[in-house]
């Protein structure tokens, strides 16, 4: 018997009842997002715009409220999952271990024989529900955020040597335009989009950083 | 119209962009030794080749091979002469054997980047593909035995 490719994998995970990248609902219990002051608090998956915050006339206050605003993306799991501290990747809501379980490899995109396009396309794949972006692959190491405090990751995000070269203007750049971050806001399936938009997040790094791009302290 | 190169032969097919690799060559092409596990890239039993490299051809769409070359089983050598070939059949690898195209196929893909691999790199590489009868052993000795090591 034959199967139609636009049916099949409904089909195969219905027989096999695999949990196939189910959100659990669940945020990260590993991430630590840093307080700063915000005007208001927004509603989850909303990232208020840097007008929002004008209010604020003191501008390292500002400042800091920008970066918790922006904390709000940097702590999804959709950007946490493919910035690990290790060789695996991680999927869902919880950071779970990427399954099948893969390599990272030396240049970030898997190993020989499963390379991270081996399975993952330029699209998501809404009946095999596998997510795919152009260029799919993992942060370097360097960029690691998993397991930080976004207090941590405001540094990071800030030091060459911890964030791919970037100066802070290609920071703003990278954020806004890269295909392979905006896919935190298309994650395809039923995964939980980053708040707000791609085009939000761009805006809110850009006044964090034409605002002097103040990092939180640790909390104790 | 889609062109690509599969098993050294150019093809020019009327086909979906979007209809998976694995479909056009069992379906249209007619070459089945390529198998259809999980349709999610899951299991691996559907690997193939795409210049080289690995892929997982149920959910790979053809618009990516196309002006490309593509090598499934039947490619990998004309008359199973290839060393991974040899040697699964020297050690009895498959047992039921539905899953072993696609095992020779990432295998292959290691050895073309990392002619002596370590069983750490075998088993990073082959970690995607799962075999239900549990050959995982019999696989490891084969790749290492492919490889001269």
């Amino acid at each position: 018997m034959k199967l139609a490719w636009h049916v099949a994998p409904l089909l195969a995970s219905a027989a096999l009842a695999l949990p196939l990248g189910a959100c659990a609902g669940e945020a990260s219990p590993r991430v630590t997002v840093a307080v700063a002051p915000a005007p208001s608090s927004s509603a989850p998956g909303v990232l208020l715009p840097p007008e929002a915050f004008a209010g604020i006339s003191d501008v390292h206050a500002r400042s800091l409220a920008l970066y918790g605003e922006a904390a709000k993306v940097i702590a999804s799991p959709r950007c946490q999952n493919c910035h690990p501290a290790d060789s695996s990747p991680r999927q869902r809501e919880a950071n779970e271990m990427h399954d099948p379980p893969v390599a990272r490899g030396p240049e970030d995109e898997g190993v020989p024989g499963a390379r991270c396009t081996s399975c993952h396309q330029d699209t998501n794949l809404e009946l095999a529900r596998v997510p795919g972006a152009p260029k799919w692959h993992l942060a370097p190491l360097e960029m690691a955020w998993l397991g930080k405090s976004t207090a941590a990751i405001c540094k990071q995000m800030k030091d060459p040597t911890r964030n791919g070269g970037k100066s802070l203007a290609q920071i703003v750049d990278h954020v806004t335009h890269d295909e392979l971050v905006g896919w935190g806001w298309h994650p395809g399936a039923d995964r939980i989009p980053a708040p707000g938009t791609q085009k939000d997040f761009g805006r809110i790094v850009a006044a964090w950083v034409d605002t002097g791009a103040a990092c939180p302290e640790e909390s104790r | 119209m889609i062109r690509f190169r599969l098993n050294g032969t150019d093809q020019a097919l009327d086909v979906d962009p979007e209809m998976p690799l694995l479909w056009v060559v069992r379906d249209v092409v007619g070459l089945t030794g390529t198998k259809y596990g999980c349709g999610q890239a899951l299991c691996g039993a559907c690997t193939v080749h795409v210049d080289g490299e690995a892929v997982r051809a149920c959910v790979t769409p053809i618009r990516r091979a196309e002006n490309r070359s593509v090598t499934t089983i039947e490619g990998l050598s004309s008359d199973g002469s290839h060393p991974l070939q040899k040697a699964w059949l020297e050690l009895e690898v498959p047992q039921c054997g539905f899953c072993q195209a696609g095992q020779i196929m990432t295998a292959a893909a290691l050895l073309a980047k990392n002619a002596r691999p370590s069983d750490a790199d075998i088993e990073q590489s082959m970690s995607g593909n799962l075999c239900r009868c549990g050959t995982y052993n019999r696989i490891r000795l084969a790749v290492k035995k492919a490889a001269g090591t």
